[in-house]
């Protein structure tokens, strides 16, 4: 598989080290009354689509930066490789 | 048809014309009691110990393809209960007691052949914690055995115990340990298991769940709408993909595994040797092909098919530790989608679904545990309470805090 880096251009998959989807972005609020399921639920549970998946790679072996995939995980065909962290300011993550 | 060598003998003087088919090819009906789902190991052995153990009637199992085309008849068929951790090494142990008995229990030649399995050890934490292992093994009831080099080198006299990258310490052993033809495994669960009734429906693909207040009744299919007191899901790397159908999130991802056949070469390995630095181990078929395989590709997949990089690291390792066969030709390779489970131990436990019954989470070791996973499974269906050996296989395990993590991991199922 290549994964098309934002700021490197076609890189090689096995340069990255794969970290899972990408919604543990989402860190839930640890002060919320509901936190101890919902760090449960975070850390513990997946969709797991068979299908187009938002998934997080680490480029490891390169500039060590995290990148949102899009990949579908019947083909391994990639739609879309944005940076981590303006996944993550999109969503209003500021640390 | 009962199975036996006068059995042999009378169809080979009679030209073979008296064989019937192994199994039925039925209609389905439009009710059951039991319902599984999932014709690979697992739900055929459930469905075989739901009838003969458990005296359950009217039970079918429902598979998308045919038996057996799923990680059944995927995996490098080896089978142990090398285990460490309570949850776990009874269960395997059931298991691989049931393995010694299996060919007169459901009258079927599976091949079973227990030809030992080798974990290699490199280093001197390594062998600690081998030597850890080895004793819960023994708690368990199991065989265990620490070898010297020179015992290794008496079995496998081509390992460099020497000047080698990653020198071989030792080894720990389980002799009864080995490989299984796991076909076999697939059509002797489904002949016994249809000898006592159980409908076994090909081409039949669930799509969904019918549910009344709180309880499923039936399942939507492929081939119509089939009603159920008791449903049971087997369908390992499809797991999230069916329980998403009644809204469940599973703590699991769905990694394809490769395994890799070498073209057939003359007896060489006596038994299975795993490699400790790295990922690989291997076996020898009785046709003389080298079956081995190592890691996961790593990334989320249900393609039945892996990419190159792990297969040049596959066998990177295999070169590591038996240079002597770097000239055997690679003959075959395939993948299979696994349910890899966060803590990389099963589940085996109701849903918060009335009458909908959960098995799966099986990571790449669930051959070897697919008698006792039926058996359990069965318990808990006909029962509705778990099985002795499978109390800790719980949903709730990582809420709770009580997960059965083998490798201390933790929760990233690509590692275990
Ligand atoms: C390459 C490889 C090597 C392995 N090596 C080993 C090993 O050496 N030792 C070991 O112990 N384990 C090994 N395993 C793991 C083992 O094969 C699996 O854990 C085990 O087979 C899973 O249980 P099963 O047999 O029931 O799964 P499967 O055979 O996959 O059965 C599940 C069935 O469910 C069906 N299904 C899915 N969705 C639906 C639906 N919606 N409706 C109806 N049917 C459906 C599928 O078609 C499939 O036939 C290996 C696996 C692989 C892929």
């Amino acid at each position: 598989m290549i994964i098309d880096h934002p700021l490197l251009g076609p890189r090689d998959s096995a340069e990255f080290t794969y970290m899972g989807d990408a919604k543990l972005i989402d860190r839930p609020d640890p002060d919320a009354a509901t936190a101890a399921r919902d760090f449960y639920d975070y850390a513990y549970l997946r969709d797991n689509p068979a299908g187009w998946h938002d998934e997080l790679w680490f480029h490891e072996q390169g500039d060590r930066s995290w990148l949102v995939v899009t990949r579908n995980t019947i083909t391994h065909e990639i739609r879309q490789v944005r940076l981590a962290r303006d996944v993550a300011r999109a969503r209003g993550r500021s640390t | 048809m009962r199975y036996s060598g006068f059995q042999v003998i009378k169809q080979a003087l009679t030209g073979h014309k008296g064989w019937t088919p192994a199994w039925r090819d039925p209609e389905p009906q439009s009710h059951y009691d039991i319902i599984i789902i999932g014709g690979g190991g697992h739900g055929l052995a459930t469905a075989y110990y739901l009838a003969k153990e458990y005296g359950q009637k009217r039970i079918a199992v429902l598979e998308k393809g045919w038996i057996g085309g799923g990680n059944v008849g995927r995996n490098t068929t080896i089978i142990r209960s090398n285990y460490l951790l309570d949850g776990n090494e009874p269960f395997y142990e059931f298991s691989l007691k049931l393995w010694e008995g299996l060919e007169q229990d459901f009258n079927y030649n599976a091949m079973i052949s227990q030809r030992g399995i080798l974990n290699l050890i490199h280093s001197d934490a390594q062998r600690d914690a081998f030597i850890r292992r080895g004793n819960a093994m023994l708690l368990g009831g199991a065989d265990a055995e620490m070898l010297t080099t020179a015992q290794i080198k008496a079995r496998y006299p081509y390992l460099n115990t020497k000047d080698a990258r990653f020198p071989i310490k030792g080894g720990l052993a389980q002799h009864r340990g080995g490989t299984v033809r796991h076909d076999a495994v697939v059509w002797g669960y489904a002949r016994g298991a249809d000898s006592r009734g159980v409908d076994i429906i090909q081409n039949c693909e669930v799509t969904g769940f019918r549910q009344e207040s709180g309880r499923v009744v039936g399942v939507e299919t492929s081939r119509g709408y089939i009603g159920a007191g008791k449903i049971g899901c087997a369908v390992a790397g499809s797991s999230s993909r069916l329980m998403s159908k009644v809204d469940m999130r599973l703590p699991m991802e769905s990694h394809v595994l490769q395994a890799f056949v070498s073209e057939g070469l003359k007896p060489v390995m006596p038994g299975v040797v795993t490699f400790g630095a790295g990922h690989f181990y291997c076996s020898q078929s009785d046709k003389g092909g080298l079956v081995f395989g190592g890691d996961l590709d790593g990334y989320n997949s249900y393609a039945q098919r892996g990419n190159l990089p792990v297969v040049e690291d596959v066998c990177e390792g295999g070169m590591a530790i038996f240079p002597a066969f770097a000239r055997a030709r690679l003959l075959r390779m395939w993948g299979g989608v696994m349910d890899m489970s966060m803590d990389g131990s099963p589940i085996i436990d109701r849903t918060p679904i009335g009458g909908l019954y959960f098995n799966g989470g099986w990571c790449y070791g669930g051959f070897k545990a697919t008698p006792a996973s039926g058996f359990c499974f069965a318990h808990l269906l006909a029962r509705d309470e778990p099985h002795p050996t499978a109390t800790a296989y719980r949903f709730d395990r990582f809420e709770t805090g009580h997960m059965i993590d083998e490798k201390g991991m933790g929760n990233q199922p690509n590692l275990h």
